[in-house]
């Protein structure tokens, strides 16, 4: 259990050293935030240990942690303070902890304007307690908590370092998924108030479902709304682009890496967990949205003329198959949303990270002025290549599992309705190769223009940024070629949780 | 034992009377205030830590209008520590010569004996007496500064006539009340509600019950009662519109607990619709004209008009139909009092830091505070907080355990679409509070950093512990909360 806290306090402690140390030790303060953000890699690994060799099997709640702390906080409020692990969790946590350490390596090397690099680092680390603290999160009351805590610390980030438009995109993005989570709020209490517990691991619990039909129904539409603005499922993802477009680097890869993560996460696991029922009656307006997502995606990923918009609608798409799999409710479909949860993270992480390479040396994100960087980077538009090429589902790389499995389950689930999901999230799957192609040919090809020419020495990738990326390329292979990694964890517990829908 | 708590209050103002004509030293003056408060705190503790309840005045053992029990004790000691507070945020506004020492502190001592004194009432005359002690000395406040003529007497007679014209619908509300059951104590009136009152007296009942709510609905600056606030907290010296904001809010909200549990209990039907509509109107109308606000005093003062609305509502959930069983009581009451809680001391850092940061000025535009946080970054840093918790959201965790505290009540009553209506304005009104942060981290305008004065650092940094600290336990304010009953 002192693992588990300290998971949650070393990224905490290191927010407090950097934005406690005065400007002058600028540079030791992200030093210092760094350390802390690999230590809580490190403590995010060893949790690890303990987990029991065998898949749980037979009845009993589908969340079976394997490290657990259980505290009263407000009995008055309904709060308790209930972490733990599972297989669920782990590897997103994991994802979260790497993904935040490298983001802070990166700000050692490279700090946006307007400089003050130490409270950009504090605030990555106040958010990455956020995000772990959702995935930890035992008791319903709790995950609100950690929900809300990344809103304004993400905000900071956009509007403090973030382009021109900053303010509006930063504006936006917080009062559109401030939106999502009083829904979330009230949807939390609805099952609070119909239960008389706020404990995750006794509500999923089939044994002892004590939520009627009725408030099942409620609490997942408002569950499923909350979690959509954050995921962001179409027609609720209008502040994801303006977001990402004017964030800086190291935001857009927390944003798109993990951040979003908390809303397929919170779905599967709040929404799925707890209103089974509603999650039934619900979850084919769910797939068809996914779907819907998939397709508006792709298609006005093929308009886009900028970088990094063009990564973000990207990046609707590829949540539209992880919303896909979920609304399925069997095996393959949880699996799928698992592993693409993760894969996406990795794999728009560093093509976030990439977008903004480019946009630091060419300034500029025009499709039109990039072309011809492999002339002049070969090195950059190389792994800018490798990256496009794993978003697109390329069999062997990460992005593939994800994709492949939502269809089949799709398919799987059989009836027209189903039957067509999967053939049109299948179209929506090509549409991602057009536009990445497209991407490829009209920035990597072509004769160089006027904003890539002049680039000379500054072409070539600083070892910062050789830091930062190797761990993502290489996790986007080993995933890739071993989806073991992932889908070992999460096979027992998604098996637990289709179980109660009685798929296997 | 009962009346200690008021005793030693209404003797601190006298003494604060005395100190200014013996000595007339500006130290002396609010010294002897600053003790008194203190005394009056340590009676309040005294008092709760002894068996009690006692009572005083009363016509029969079950019918007293003094009675001072745990609940009471709470209300006498948050009155003691808002007016200490208030007394340190004076010290820039009194240094400057502005406005009359002794009679500052005098009024102010005044004021809170009349907040003491509201904690105990348990009948019709004693409650709006003790609400009119703490609102009088009120107006003189309002327009006490020299400097500031026009803007001063302007938000001192808005706030009087508002005020005026609300206590006298509150006492004809009251006036056919004990028209028609023959009671002024909360107890009896009660009882002769829940038995039968003669049916051509019930129109008479309803109609009091709704001018009396109305009445004191002016005190928490509900809708549509609101209007003076903004204008009234604009006018006024910061310290007095810090004042207004908390402690007299609070005084209203306790008058209200009091009679929609205490006192009409069995009849809420009628009050019922009423207060869930007063409430919604109030947070949506407060938080909308909140948005268009450039002045930060005005801004503040529609904002909590805006947090009357989620005080009341689950009030109003309580009172409508399917939140009426026994049970729902101790939940709604713990919830309304943790949430005014929460929200007077958020209110109280917010106004602490603005007097920070503005020293004896007024609040003053928006713009104005472009830039302050390079310039006094821990102010700065503090007033974010506290917008923060007012927003509901972390890092003011106590913002959003109140939020937690009412939407909780609310669902425990059924009342799905009030939650739904409170979350939608939590939204709003992160709208206006997102801009008022953003302009501190702004570039900086030119002016110079105000100096603070120690009372005033010493009032920003407790209030910033303080909200840290029950954001990390919030079962200290529940459990407060909960010590609370009818």
């Amino acid at each position: 259990m002192n693992l588990l806290f300290a998971t949650l306090a070393l990224p905490l402690l290191g927010a407090l050293l950097a934005a406690g140390l005065p400007s002058r030790l600028d540079r030791a303060a992200r030093i210092g935030g760094t350390a802390f953000a690999a230590a809580s890699v490190g403590t995010a690994v060893a949790l690890l240990a303990g987990r029991p060799s065998a898949t749980p099997v037979g009845p009993g709640s589908p969340i079976r942690p394997w490290h657990e702390v259980d505290l009263a906080w407000a009995p008055d409020l309904s709060v308790r303070f209930h972490i733990g692990v599972d297989g669920i969790s782990y590897p997103l946590i994991v994802l979260t902890a790497l993904l935040t350490l490298l983001c802070c390596a990166y700000s050692l090397w490279r700090v946006p304007e307007p400089g003050r690099g130490r409270l950009l680092v504090a605030l990555l680390l106040v958010i990455e307690v956020g995000i772990i603290g959702v995935f930890l999160a035992l008791d319903l009351v709790l995950f609100f908590v950690f929900f809300e805590l990344v809103l304004l610390p993400m905000y900071a980030v956009i509007a403090v370092w973030g382009g021109p438009d900053r303010r509006r995109a930063a504006r936006k993005f917080v009062l559109y998924t401030l939106f999502g989570s009083v829904l979330l709020l009230v949807g939390v209490f609805v099952v609070v108030a119909a239960a008389g517990t706020g404990d995750l691991v006794a509500l999923s619990d089939p044994a002892h479902r004590t939520l009627a039909a009725g408030p099942q129904l409620l609490a997942f539409v408002l569950l499923a709304i909350a979690f959509a603005v954050k995921s962001p499922l179409w027609p609720l993802h209008t502040w994801l682009p303006a977001a990402h477009t004017e964030a800086p680097t190291v935001g857009s890869v927390i944003l798109a890496g993990v951040l979003l993560k908390m809303g397929t996460y919170g779905l599967l696991r709040v929404g799925v967990g707890v209103a089974p029922e509603g999650a039934r009656k619900v979850a084919p307006v769910l797939a068809v949205l996914a779907v819907a997502a998939i397709l508006v995606g792709g298609l006005v990923c093929l308009a886009q003329t900028e970088l990094k918009r063009l990564i973000a609608y990207s990046s609707v798409g590829h949540m539209g198959f992880v919303l896909l799999g979920i609304a399925t409710l069997t095996t393959t479909g949880f699996q799928a949303a698992l592993i693409g949860n993760v894969a996406h993270g990795i794999i728009t992480g560093l093509l976030f990270f990439l977008a903004g390479a480019i946009k630091d040396r060419a300034h500029t994100g025009e499709l039109v002025e990039l072309g011809g960087l492999r002339e002049v980077a070969p090195a950059l538009s190389g792994v800018l290549g490798f990256a496009a090429i794993a978003s697109l589902g390329l069999p062997g790389l990460a992005g593939f599992w994800g994709e492949a499995f939502a269809v089949v389950a799709a398919i799987g689930r059989g009836g027209p309705l189903w039957t067509s999901l999967g053939v049109l999230a299948a179209v929506g799957g090509a549409l991602a190769a057009a536009y990445f192609l497209r991407l490829l040919r009209r920035v990597t090809h072509g004769a160089p223009g006027p904003s890539v020419t002049g680039l000379g020495v500054a072409a070539r990738l600083q070892s910062g940024e050789l830091v930062a990326w190797s761990p993502l390329i290489g996790l986007a292979l080993a995933i890739g070629v071993v989806p073991a990694l992932v889908l070992g964890f999460s096979n027992g517990p998604a098996q637990l949780l289709a179980a109660v829908f009685g798929r296997g | 034992m009962a009346l200690l708590p008021a005793y030693i209050a209404a003797g601190t103002a006298v003494v604060v009377l005395l100190a200014d004509l013996v000595s007339g030293k500006r130290g002396v003056v609010v010294g002897a205030g600053a003790i008194g408060s203190l005394a009056t705190l340590g009676a309040a503790i005294l008092v709760s830590s002894s068996r009690g309840p006692f009572t005083a005045f009363c016509a029969s053992p079950s019918a007293c209008s003094m009675v001072t029990d745990d609940a009471a004790a709470v209300v006498a000691g948050l009155f003691a520590l808002l007016t200490l507070g208030v007394l340190a945020l004076s010290t820039p506004v009194l240094r400057s010569g502005d406005v009359p020492v002794g009679e500052y502190c005098f009024l102010l001592a005044c004021s809170m004996t009349g907040g003491v004194v509201l904690g105990s009432a348990r009948d019709l005359i004693s409650l709006i007496v003790a609400l009119e002690t703490l609102t009088l000395p009120l107006y003189v406040l309002v327009g006490l500064r020299r400097s500031r003529g026009a803007a001063g007497a302007e938000a001192a007679v808005t706030f009087f006539v508002v005020s005026v014209v609300s206590t006298a619908v509150a006492l004809l509300g009251a006036a056919l009340l004990y028209a028609a059951t023959g009671a002024v104590h909360f107890d009896r009136i009660s009882a002769a509600l829940a038995t039968v009152v003669d049916p051509h007296l019930r129109p008479l009942v309803s109609a009091g019950v709704v001018l009396l709510l109305a009445g004191l609905s002016f005190k928490v600056a509900a809708v549509p009662l609101h209007a003076w606030a903004p204008v009234t907290y604009d006018g006024a010296p910061l310290p007095v519109a810090a004042y207004l904001s908390t402690a007299s809010k609070l005084g209203g909200v306790i008058a209200l607990i009091m009679l929609t549990l205490g006192g009409f209990g069995p009849i809420l039907g009628t009050a019922g619709p009423a207060l869930a509509v007063l409430a919604v109107l109030t947070m949506t109308v407060g938080n909308l004209i909140a948005l268009r606000q450039r002045r930060l005093v005005r801004l503040l003062a529609w904002s909590s008009i805006a947090q009357a609305g989620y005080i009341l509502a689950p009030l109003g959930a309580y009172a409508l139909h399917g939140g009426r069983s026994a049970a729902a009581v101790p939940v709604v009451l713990a919830a309304t009092v943790a949430y005014t809680v929460f929200y007077v001391v958020l209110e109280f850092g917010a106004f602490a830091a603005v007097v920070g940061l503005r020293g004896d000025q007024d609040g003053g535009a928006i713009d104005d505070y472009r830039g302050a946080a390079r310039r006094s970054p821990w102010l700065a840093t503090a007033l974010v907080l506290a917008l923060a918790g007012l927003a509901g959201l972390p890092p003011g965790l106590a913002g959003l355990f109140a939020k937690v505290a009412v939407v909780r009540a609310l669902l425990g009553g059924d009342s799905v679409w009030l939650a739904v209506i409170v979350a939608l304005n939590a939204v709003i009104g992160l709208a206006y509070y997102v801009r008022v942060a953003a302009t501190l981290f702004g570039s900086p305008s030119p002016t110079s950093p105000q100096k603070v004065s120690w009372a005033v650092g010493t009032a920003v940094g407790v209030a910033t512990l303080v909200a840290v600290g029950i954001g990390f336990a919030p079962q200290l304010v529940m459990s407060l909360a909960g010590a609370v009953h009818p």
